[in-house]
């Protein structure tokens, strides 16, 4: 009797992680050009008119401080759209079964998945912080911080973005999730300001946003300030990491919308 | 001992309140051509989807060559091939890369390009082979399916209705393709709607209604197991007939009319009694064994 796959199939997760990427690689003009330039957009926009006016930390221009906040919000929803539109689109047109039918466990399909959506995240970051770096100054104050803090948020977008694929029965759903959950929640995090600047009520409201602690850590990476300890925030972004993880695995494993 | 191809036991299904499968049990030796029919609705895709771990059984037991399809998974997928119903494809890939994915799904590297490339040469894929699926015909489409299912060479092979709104053409190239696939030692489940397509090719049939196993057997016998014959009546009878000869008419056509005779002695001669007595001649009346289809509709209820 022939026996294809042993206890593992590390092979099968490597294909089914190559094929992610290969998928988000053959449409790169909207997966990596287009957030690209939408991000530039935004920092031509913000940069030029807020560059002479608003200080956010003493010594740091505004476009200085509008980069890192800038690229993570780039990558942070790239990250979560690689694996959340791929399974998605998967179910819609049926071909999900290709993957179902294969001998790969939960954690094998996990693991692709999410290698993939840091893949992209990081993909897409670099491709922002250069293009920035071609116009702006960049500062680099910690890259093995800069690199730790664009793995853990792409991680943690990607493990939402599978819960999110998962979850959804059509494009509509999706389109709820990323639109009432993963914009206001970048939008709200210190991107453009930071929480000092807010009124209490709101600077409260905003140590309760997940994303908030995925920018400030990475700013501090490139500025070496910022509004938390970046400890704090490695801590946050790792304890989401691994809850959003746990509740992708489960889903995986109990076949929720996947295997009836 | 050799494990049976597909092992099932007791195997239950609910949808909600909506019970599928109701204790579905059969095997299908190594080696077999066996088919699984059944009207829509009847479980049919259920029962594959099971076999091929994409739904889970509400209870009950599916082994596939002897590996059960829940706890020995990887086993069990890895033995069987599944060629789905629906032409799903994913509009990203060509041809050979989608095969090359496949393959490497099932753990297979570059030392399993000599089989794809065999597999696009059996199915004339080959031209086709860096051709966006997107862009192929639904019969292309159809092949690549089947390609798929086949990158890992499993010992048994699930065709869910593969001739279902296919041309003549590819129809027969398929039939062609599934006895070749035979010949070289797998054993084929096959599905269809296509009732004579079954019976020129499977050895045994099993026949599906209502989530339950109407019947299983070997093709012949399920034929002669069959409670009645069928008389072909050289003329075609009226509505002036008792209603016990009008209920047991199959058909009429202009000029024949097919009724269901017993099958049993003293019952037929009874029932052709009746028919002289209406005017049919012994001349008048032949008497032959039910097609497939005439046994099917007949265990399905669906000839009422």
């Amino acid at each position: 009797m022939r026996q294809i796959v042993g206890a593992h199939n590390i092979y099968g997760s490597w294909t089914l992680f190559r094929k992610e990427v290969l998928r988000f690689l053959k449409v790169s003009i909207q997966t990596v050009l287009a957030p690209t330039v939408s991000t530039l957009l935004y920092l031509l926009v913000f940069g030029v008119v807020f560059e002479e006016t608003v200080v956010v930390y003493e010594g740091h221009s505004y476009s200085g401080f509008l980069i890192p906040g800038l690229v993570m919000m780039a990558l942070a929803q790239n990250a979560f759209a690689n694996g959340s539109s791929s399974i998605l689109q998967s179910k819609m047109n049926g071909n999900i079964i290709f993957v179902l039918l294969a001998p790969l466990s939960y954690i094998e399909f996990y693991l692709a998945f999410v290698g993939a959506a840091i893949l992209r995240g990081v993909v897409v970051g670099i491709s922002v912080l250069l293009v920035a770096a071609a116009v702006i100054r960049v500062e680099l104050y910690s890259i093995p911080l800069i690199l730790l803090f664009a793995l853990l948020s792409s991680g943690v977008m990607g493990a939402l973005g599978i819960i999110a694929g998962i979850w959804s029965d059509k494009y509509d759903h999706l389109s709820a999730f990323q639109n009432f959950i993963i914009l206001p929640l970048t939008f709200l995090s210190g991107v453009f300001y930071s929480i000092q600047d807010l009124p209490p009520f709101w600077q409260q409201i905003s140590t309760y946003n997940p994303v908030f602690y995925l920018i400030d850590g990475f700013r501090y990476g490139f500025l070496g300030v910022s509004d938390v300890s970046y400890i704090q925030s490695m801590v946050v972004a790792l304890l989401f990491f691994i809850g959003l993880s746990l509740l992708s695995i489960a889903m995986l494993r109990s076949g929720y919308k996947l295997r009836g | 001992m050799t494990s049976p191809a597909l092992d099932l036991v007791q195997v239950e299904k609910q949808f909600g309140t909506t019970h599928a499968l109701r204790g579905v049990s059969f095997r299908v030796e190594q080696g077999e051509f066996f088919g699984l029919l059944g009207p829509n609705g009847a479980g049919k895709s259920t029962l594959i989807n099971i076999m091929a771990g994409l739904v889970r059984a509400t209870s009950g037991q599916v082994a596939v060559m002897g590996y059960d399809v829940v706890r020995q998974y990887r086993d069990s997928r890895s033995q069987i091939g599944i060629v789905p119903q629906e032409l799903v494809y994913d509009p990203f890939f060509t041809v050979w890369e989608m095969l090359k994915i496949q393959s490497g799904y099932f753990g297979l590297g570059r030392e399993n390009d000599e089989w794809l490339d065999e597999l696009l040469e059996i199915l004339k894929l080959t031209e086709k082979r860096d051709e966006n699926l997107h862009n192929l015909s639904g019969g292309m489409k159809r092949r690549v399916l089947i390609a798929q299912a086949l990158v890992h060479r499993p010992p048994v092979v699930v065709l869910d209705e593969p001739t279902a709104g296919v041309d003549v053409e590819l129809r027969r190239a398929l039939w062609e393709f599934a006895h070749r696939l035979h010949r070289d030692g797998h054993t084929i489940l096959l599905t269809t709607h296509y009732l004579e397509e079954a019976e020129s090719m499977c050895d045994r049939i099993a026949i599906l209604d209502r989530g339950k196993v109407a019947a299983l057997s070997d093709k012949q016998e399920l034929i002669f197991q069959n409670s009645y014959r069928v008389g072909v009546v050289e003329r075609v009878l009226g509505s002036n007939i008792p209603q016990h000869v009008s209920t047991a008419i199959i058909s009429r056509s202009r000029s024949s009319t097919q009724i269901r005779v017993p099958r049993e002695q003293r019952l037929q001669q009874q029932f052709l009694q009746q028919l002289s007595e209406i005017g049919v001649t012994e001349d008048q009346l032949q008497l032959r064994e039910p097609t497939l289809e005439e046994v099917f509709l007949t265990l399905t209820g669906e000839d009422r």
